[in-house]
């Protein structure tokens, strides 16, 4: 292309992304604008088209980006050339979001008319206002009865700051708006600057394995041009790598000859694993570079952490094949040996946050057909010995005997909650409960409020989320960043079962509620755990004193008495079931103990 | 060895709300059609199947076989003999709901052969049998029984339940006192299983279903072996005790892992080395019959492992156990070399024991008898 060529291209092309609350729209939207453009046909149009894992599309959510790019004619009677960059609607990839958020230079931001701003919104939008980015308010699903589009509008002009009037109404399921959308695209989202003659410098806010093509990275050109042959390098590790393809994707990957400034696609280099293209690097040329990497790159570091180990322990080789098929797409995924007295060789893994955990978890169930055991997530610890010296503990049955410990430090959030007024009440008390320390609490409008607390990390990544939404009949919306490590006063609590101390339940607790999650724990472990053919103490145990305990029954009754009419196929269904459902559990210390046994000890709720 | 025969009949008058077997409203039925096809399934099975041994044994179960008109009923018993050659001695058995048969009926179910009633007492606690929609009253079992034996019908056999909801452990020493009492010469107590499909399932999820804990429930168990034990009653299964070793023959068919023939809508057959499971729904079943076809619905051949499987955790049922010698005839291998080790393991845990001639449970094994059975399965 000729240098005017790619200045003529790069003014017209749009760079955007779509933010939104979880179940505000997105995905629908992006769908539209799809059908829109023409980009697919309508056999091809799935629904929800950008969601393509079979995860993403059951949960609903978003993990991996996608960059589509797409011709739209627009009234003025010119084609522009779109890049609709997809991003995660979930806090554990907030930094995606804000890789992704950098490769555009407008963000069309959707509202539900009914439910108005959320917490997550306000995230998404900061993350926006960050990278400033023209944003684009959106309120949608203006054709439901309870839409209150006026109120909404009131909302984006008061909490966001944006003007009322550039609120554009739409029903992205029903396509209403549409085509106001588009237009607004195009006279709002800024062009591309930068000059494509320029060194290289492109952001990867993206990368994927492919089992043939090795890593497929998604880049932006920020300036300069890039073509397939050239040599470039990653600046971050500084390692090299020669282009074998570049291209688009219209959905489906088109090679293109070039990419320059302005331009959304992908890059093919014969790059062995994702850890070597990390998002948020910058890729430029390796005998031209460019003088400055973009800001913001940072490593991602896995937040929370928890033991992986295979039910059948003969399944260990295949867990690890596993793992390291997964680290290869995932670079925020961690993982290393470890061994438990009580579960055998496993693996310590780390993730960004409870969802990428559950998310990792279930893929190997499904994807590798491994049943896993999984222990109660733990955060990093900061242990400081009475020597002076000091670790990190990612596993609590590592945390050194209290009388050698001089003082733990554990990681802390702020976390965000938007409530309808009326639940302020019950927000505080979980946070209190979750000994959080109350920071700030802000009326939005009259009904709603913004309260914020700074809270242990450990008390957020099991079950906060879903408490919150229950507590709140589903109102409440939360977002959270951390923010650094505070002392707090920590002990391990060991659980014991049949007399026999179980590594893989240990958990570290504050003192002051000890011997009510001792408690808890007890309890429910009793209801989990099944009977056995003889009883089975519970015990919670801090150091050597047991602050709780329960007794599983002994199992007294368990035969079939009928003959079910000569039915004997059902009767040995009944007992293969029987059989499978132990196979599934783990025998610890000669107690079978079900998977969900592991996770329980964080619980914190009497009932459910 | 196929000596046995079982036909179903899927109608009641009043569903309880524990049952799970096939079964229907008998109002507004084809009842006439469905015995028809019955008769019909067994002139082609009897062609399909040629006997080589009498039958000795036979079985009408429901349902409720006495919602059937006498008519109907007839019917049916007289095609049996019609299809099949019965031994001299054959016992012949009809299920029988308290107060579901009157004088006639009786006389005529006595003329046509049968020897043999299975009456669905449950409990003799009126509330209890209200809370499990049983359509009887506790003084129609003795009265049912009285006509039984003015038709000449004598050997008796009535069925309980324990573990039902709400059911303290006094009800139920009531309620076997008053059996035991009765002219009557055996007793099959099936403790409560809730099952899917029924209404108690539908209640235990949405926690309106009280259920006795484990622990009483194995109480009433201990309770009724002993007290049966001094009333003379010797069990000769987990579930069933017989005076006089008036047992079960029919039943004992199954638990010997024998071969049986199975007619009606929702019956199972054993038969040439497979197990099948007929049609349940009706409009199914008739159109099989109406299109000349067998109305299978499954069929599964059992292979020589699941032969063996199924001749212990069936076996083992019965007091008496499993005859090692038997099953060295039948497989060419003893229990040990099939199943290595596990024997001595359950030995270990004292569920099972043994003697040069049978493995049996042991009396922890009897309540215990799932965890025992499993071992015995592949995988």
């Amino acid at each position: 292309m000729k240098p005017e060529d790619r200045i003529k291209r790069r003014d017209k092309i749009r760079n955007f992304s779509i933010i939104a609350h979880i179940d505000h729209g997105k995905s629908t939207l992006a769908d539209r604008i799809l059908e829109k453009t023409s980009a697919l046909t309508q056999r091809e149009m799935q629904d929800q088209m950008l969601d393509a894992m079979d995860l993403e599309r059951e949960r609903g959510i978003t993990i991996k980006l996608n960059a589509v790019q797409l011709n739209y004619k627009s009234q003025d009677g010119e084609t522009y050339i779109f890049h609709l960059i997809d991003t995660p609607g979930h806090v554990d990839f907030a930094y995606e979001v804000s890789r992704s958020l950098a490769a555009c230079e407008g963000a069309l931001l959707i509202v539900d008319a009914a439910q108005g701003i959320e917490a997550q919104t306000l995230a998404n939008v900061y993350l926006a206002l960050d990278n400033e980015l023209e944003i684009l308010p959106i309120i949608n699903k203006i054709d439901l009865p309870s839409a209150e589009p006026d109120r909404v509008r009131q909302e984006v002009e008061d909490v966001i700051g944006l003007p009322g009037e550039d609120c554009i109404p739409a029903s992205a399921k029903n396509g209403i708006g549409i085509d106001d959308i588009l237009e607004a695209v195009v006279a709002k989202v800024p062009a591309p600057t930068g000059d494509p003659e320029a060194p290289l410098k492109a952001m990867i806010f993206d990368s994927i394995y492919d089992p043939y093509r090795g890593v497929i990275v998604y880049i932006r050109i920020m300036e300069g041009t890039v073509k397939p042959g050239q040599k470039i390098k990653m600046m971050a590790n500084n390692k090299e790598f020669e282009v074998q393809e570049i291209g688009v994707f219209t959905p489906k990957p088109l090679a293109q000859e070039e990419l320059t400034v302005g331009d959304v696609g992908f890059m093919i280099a014969g790059i062995k694993n994702v850890g070597e293209s990390q998002v948020g690097d910058t890729v430029t040329h390796a005998h031209k570079p460019t003088a400055e990497a973009m800001p913001g790159y940072r490593r991602l570091n896995p937040m929370v952490f928890c033991g992986l180990y295979p039910v059948d322990a003969s399944d260990y080789n295949d867990l690890r094949d596993a793992l390291e098929k997964l680290e290869l797409n995932d670079s925020a995924l961690q993982f290393e040996a470890e061994t438990s007295q009580a579960l055998g060789f496993g693996f310590r893994c780390g993730f960004l946050g409870l969802l990428h955990m559950e998310i990792i978890q279930e893929r190997i169930e499904r994807e590798f057909d491994i049943d896993l055991i999984t222990t109660a997530p733990s955060v990093i610890y900061e242990v400081t010995k009475t020597d002076g010296s000091s670790i990190e503990i990612s596993n609590p049955s590592d945390m050194p005997d209290a009388q050698s410990v001089d003082y733990v430090r554990e990681p802390y959030v702020k976390a965000e909650v938007m409530v309808p007024n009326d639940y302020v009440g019950a927000v505080m008390e979980l946070c209190q409960r979750k000994r959080g320390d109350y920071v700030d609490m802000k009326y939005l409008d009259a009904n709603r409020v913004n309260i914020i607390y700074e809270i242990p990390l450990s008390e957020i990544v099991y079950d906060f989320f879903d408490t919150l939404k229950s507590n709140t009949k589903g109102y409440a919306s939360f977002d959270y960043e951390i923010i650094g490590y505070k002392e707090s006063n920590l002990v391990k609590m060991d659980i014991l079962l049949n007399g026999e101390s179980i590594d893989a339940l240990s958990i570290i607790v504050h003192r002051d509620s000890a011997y009510d999650r001792g408690k808890i724990i007890a309890e429910k472990l009793k209801k989990l755990i099944p009977r056995q053919q003889f009883e089975v103490p519970v015990q919670a145990s801090i150091g050597q004193k047991i602050v709780a305990r329960s007794t599983i029954k002994a199992m007294r009754k368990n035969v079939l008495a009928k003959c079910y009419g000569g039915d004997i196929s059902r009767k040995r269904k009944l007992l293969e079931k029987q059989k499978a459902g132990k196979k599934r559990m783990k025998s610890v210390g000669n107690v079978d103990v079900p998977q969900e046994a592991f996770m329980s000890v964080l619980s914190m709720d009497e009932d459910n | 060895m196929r000596k046995s025969l079982y036909v179903h009949v899927p109608f009641c008058e009043q569903i309880c709300h524990y049952c799970d077997f096939n079964k229907f409203f008998l109002k507004n039925q084809p009842v006439d059609e469905y015995v028809e096809a019955a008769v019909e399934e067994m002139k082609k099975t009897a062609a399909a199947f040629p006997q080589h041994e009498f039958i000795e044994t036979i079985y009408i179960g429901g349902g409720t076989p006495t919602s059937l008109s006498s008519t109907q009923l007839k019917h049916l018993l007289e095609a049996i003999p019609n299809n099949f050659t019965l031994a001299d001695t054959t016992e012949w058995t009809v299920e029988v709901n308290p107060g579901s048969a009157d004088k006639e009926k009786f006389e005529m179910i006595k003329q046509a052969g049968v020897n043999r009633l299975s009456i669905g007492a449950q409990t003799f606690d009126p509330d209890l049998l209200q809370k499990i929609n049983r359509d009887h009253k506790p003084a129609q079992v003795e009265e049912t029984i009285r006509l039984a034996q003015d038709a000449g019908i004598d050997n008796l056999s009535i069925d309980l339940m324990f573990g039902l909801p709400g059911q303290t452990m006094e009800q139920w020493k009531d309620t076997l006192s008053q059996a035991a009492a009765l002219p009557i010469k055996h007793i099959s107590a099936y403790s409560l299983k809730i099952e899917p499909k029924t209404v108690f399932y539908q209640m235990l999820n949405k926690g309106t279903l009280k259920l006795p804990e484990q622990e009483l429930e194995a109480e009433m168990y201990e309770y009724m072996l002993q007290f049966l034990r001094e009333e003379g009653f010797q069990a000769y299964e987990i579930s069933n005790f017989a005076r006089n070793r008036e047992e079960s023959l029919h039943n004992l068919t199954y638990w010997d892992n024998n071969e049986y023939y199975g007619i009606g809508a929702g019956a199972h057959s054993y038969m040439d080395g497979v197990r099948r499971r007929n049609h349940g729904p009706l409009p199914k079943y008739l159109k099989a019959i109406a299109e000349d076809k067998l109305p299978y619905l499954e069929e599964n051949p059992v292979s020589r492992k699941e032969m063996m499987e199924e001749e212990m955790f069936m076996g083992l049922r019965k007091r008496l156990g499993v005859s090692k010698k038997k099953f060295e005839n039948r497989y060419d291998q003893t229990i040990d070399q099939a199943f290595p080790g596990i024997i001595t393991g359950l030995k270990q845990q004292g569920l099972l024991e043994e003697t040069d001639y049978y493995i049996y449970l042991t009396e922890t094994g009897l309540l215990l008898g799932n965890e025992v059975f499993e071992q015995f399965l592949a995988g």
